[in-house]
């Protein structure tokens, strides 16, 4: 079974992400913002990572960059969520090394398409 | 009620609105905080963005004006005043009021609108830069195209994209499932050993694709990597008009090769890839991905061909064909006449069958020039759009029976005609989207291009829902002009077949599209060569129709055959109305003009005998056949109906191309030639030969 770590600040997004990819079958490991995020990869490998990318302490940029430096993740797809105001925002994100981006607000089958796409 | 999303977001949203209170206190305490105002941005971001997905869009499009604010507040663009501060505090509340459900939903929408107001004013610059947050469903989409297509797609992904999280597998797995795809690597940059970096991705990729997606599915595919990506994606035809693509054009074509270089080479006459290789101009791969390309293409018009299992023909072939059968006709006919006198039975049976056999096949021959008309009507539509776009009128082309079949020469020709009054339905018929709309119309216009088979006819209608004919107009025109009588009283019809006089124009502009009264004649002119007849309908303030009545085939018709002093000539059937005969009485009783009464309407007619300056003993009676021309009744007075007669066309020699009158010849069974008349040419010739009599 493939392993999912959705990082977010807010709840609801966790929530509902949560929701959508346990549905389709996948594992889901939860994280509330970068710093947690990182100290919980650590302990647990995933397969690929959804991120927010305005968090407290450590944002989703800083959470990719870090990321990517770690060995064992230099290659696991990435996804941010952002809003359509954030264009420069998700043009940082790729260059820190994000795979992709769904624009927030978002229906479960729309993160269910990315995630199938972009997961090989 | 209970969706645990939105019951998480109320929670949620509770701590947060707490924050932003918190949070907005302790601004007015200290104004330039960055951290306290980076922390109101982040919690109004969340609460928009959280706020959209549990499907709070009015909170989450509120949440969206106040975060603007914040924007300008923490790019160091706006100064954080108590005004400010209070403003958003109310607006804090009622998005708690908001989220809780609390009061009147309508009230709270007025207060929301009231807010953003005061809120916009606090903008730096009063440019409109807020955007409402909108769903946007640009992942899910849905399609609807059922063609398919050929697509060459190219893609080189930047080196370092596995760091990037990308695997192009996903990719090439996500553009196989949209049709038949083959895929060729391209592996030539992949270095030796000791350069070979295994975290930088040296291949490339064709593929061939044959979707019905589209072009934005395959782009879509692409849309994470495309900063990273040199893409390229082309359509490639398989149209059964063309060959398909030498392998040397598809490298040009692709870019990989120059078509000089291709040209040196090909004159060098060996197995081209090969050469090209052996060369250094492309590398191995690159023939074998375009070898891939060229059998793909081949396999879609080979595909094609078979499904509708046909061979292209000569139409000159076709029409030698159509001539044979003509003199079969001929040459049956002769035999059914001579086997008539015959008592012989067996002989008569053959002759019945030969003619048999020799009706079908004139049946299929004819069949075989039989083209659908949609091949032309399609060609209508690109001629709309620009014409509309020219006049700044809005306008949509409908088209109806583009499956009906006629004669290849006849639809050749009926192009320039159509063209024609298509222009003039979108120039003069039409209205502007204004006045349209002014006179409860839809702003866009149609025209409607219809065609039906009705008996041995087809009719093609141009029909549009514009302003119409104008009648009286068209009445005071015609008497300007001294085509009409001042005090003639013509039907509507009548008066609507004035615009296909030459020069006749009540246009009061002249446009490039029309408007000069030339080409309406033209129009009937050529309908008429093709032995049809042009009718107009039109209702004032409705539109107006024009609708083409043409006969089928143009090699053979039904024809009437009559005789005058001995001679045959043959009148084609579809115009005869009706034969009476014509006895001395009668003609005495006209005194000298030549008027007949068919049940109580007079008729002129022109004695073809006289007309033809033919001699010869006058028979006791004589007939007169009824025929319509141009929607006028005509009798043409003859010796004797022979009777129905399938006439095989024969054009008459460069000699008497001008004869006017007479439109062809046939040969009849007997071996004696029969001349086919010209109808509409006939009565105007009398017409004209009576005026210069009475002047």
């Amino acid at each position: 079974m493939k392993r999912i770590m959705t990082v977010d600040d807010s709840a609801t997004v966790r929530q509902m992400v949560g929701f959508t990819l346990k549905d389709a079958g996948y594992e889901v490991v939860e994280a509330e913002d970068g710093v947690d995020a990182l100290e919980k990869l650590k302990k647990t490998p995933v397969h690929m990572l959804i991120t927010d990318l305005n968090m407290p302490r450590l944002d989703g940029v800083g959470l990719i960059r870090e990321v990517r430096k770690d060995p064992a993740n230099r290659f696991i797809p990435i996804i941010m969520l952002t809003t359509e105001s954030q264009e420069s925002k998700k043009l940082e994100g790729k260059q820190a090394g994000a795979s992709g981006w769904i624009v927030k607000p978002f229906k479960p089958e729309q993160l269910l398409g990315v995630v199938k796409m972009v997961l090989v | 009620m209970s969706d645990p999303v939105r019951d998480a977001f109320r929670e949620e949203s509770a701590e947060l609105l707490l924050d932003l209170e918190n949070g907005l206190l302790e601004l007015a305490e200290s104004q330039d905080d960055d951290e306290i105002i980076g922390r109101i941005f982040r919690i109004l971001h969340t609460i928009k963005g959280s706020g959209g997905m549990a499907g709070f869009e009015d909170v989450s499009a509120f949440a969206h004006e106040i975060e603007a604010i914040f924007e300008e507040v923490r790019n160091g663009h706006l100064e954080v005043s108590r005004e400010l501060l209070n403003q958003t505090l109310a607006a804090r509340d009622l998005l708690k009021a908001m989220i809780d459900d609390e009061g009147e939903s309508s009230l709270r929408q007025e207060e929301a609108r009231q807010l953003t107001e005061a809120l916009r004013t606090f903008f730096p610059q009063t440019n409109e830069t807020a955007i409402s947050a909108e769903v946007s469903d640009d992942v899910v989409e849905s399609r609807e195209e059922t063609t398919e297509r050929l697509y060459r797609i190219r893609f080189r992904l930047a080196p370092d994209i596995f760091c990037k999280g990308v695997n192009p597998l996903y990719l090439i797995r996500e553009l196989k499932q949209l049709g038949r795809c083959r895929v060729i690597a391209q592996v030539d940059e992949i270095p030796t050993l000791q350069e070979f970096d295994a975290e930088q991705c040296y291949v490339c990729w064709d593929l061939i694709l044959l979707t019905s997606a589209g072009l934005n599915a395959i782009r879509d595919v692409f849309i994470f990597v495309e900063d990273d990506c040199e893409l390229q994606i082309d359509e490639l035809s398989f149209d059964d008009d063309e060959d398909p693509n030498r392998l040397g054009e598809i490298l040009v074509e692709r870019g990989d090769l120059s078509s000089d270089d291709l040209q040196a080479v090909l004159s060098e006459r060996h197995k081209i890839g090969e050469l090209l290789v052996e060369k250094n101009l492309v590398s191995s791969s690159s023939v074998d991905s375009a070898l891939v390309e060229q059998e793909e293409v081949r396999l879609q018009q080979k595909r094609n061909s078979a499904g509708t299992s046909s061979i292209r023909v000569r139409s000159e072939k076709l029409d030698l064909l159509v001539d044979l059968i003509g003199e079969l006709v001929t040459v049956q006919a002769r035999l059914s006449q001579n086997v008539a006198g015959q008592t012989e039975s067996e002989l008569c049976n053959i002759s019945e069958e030969v003619e048999r056999l020799t009706w079908a096949l004139r049946d299929q021959v004819l069949n075989i020039r039989m083209l659908p008309i949609g091949t032309t009507f399609s060609k209508f539509k690109r001629l709309v759009h620009d014409l509309s776009q020219e006049l700044g009128k809005s306008v949509q082309l409908v088209t109806d029976g583009a499956e009906t079949e006629l004669d290849k020469t006849v639809i050749d020709r009926l192009h320039d005609p159509l063209v024609h009054l298509i222009r003039n339905c979108i120039d003069h018929g039409l209205e502007s989207p204004q006045q349209r709309q002014t006179a409860g119309k839809p702003s866009m216009g149609t025209v409607h291009l219809s065609a039906i088979h009705a008996g041995a006819y087809v009719i093609i209608k141009v029909e549009d829902d514009g302003i119409g004919l104008d009648a009286e107009a068209l009445r005071e025109k015609g008497i300007a002009m001294g085509l009409i009588p001042a005090n003639s009283e013509l039907g509507d019809k009548e008066l609507f077949s004035l615009i296909l006089q030459p020069g006749f124009s009540t246009a009061k502009s002249v446009t490039s599209v029309s408007g000069r009264g030339v080409g309406m004649d033209v129009v009937r002119q050529e309908v008429e060569s093709l032995r049809g007849t042009i009718e107009i309908e039109s209702r004032e303030g409705a539109g107006t129709c024009f609708s083409i009545k043409l006969p089928l085939t143009l090699a053979i018709i039904d024809g009437l055959l009559v005789n005058i002093g001995g001679d045959n000539f043959v009148m084609p059937l579809s115009a005869v109305e009706e034969c009476i005969e014509l006895d001395h009485r009668t003609v005495e009783k006209a005194h000298g003009r030549n008027l007949v009464h068919v049940r109580g309407e007079i008729v002129p007619y022109v004695r073809l005998r006289d007309f033809f300056e033919i001699h010869g003993p006058l028979p006791e009676l004589e007939q007169v056949v009824i025929v319509e021309v141009e929607g006028e009744r005509v009798g043409f007075a003859v010796d004797y109906v022979v009777g129905e007669h399938q006439t095989v066309i024969k054009a008459l020699g460069k000699l008497y191309r001008h004869l006017q009158g007479i439109s062809g010849a046939t040969i009849l069974g007997d071996g004696t030639v029969a001349l086919i008349l010209d109808l509409a040419g006939l009565s105007k010739l009398a017409e004209r030969e009576e005026k210069e009599l009475s002047a």
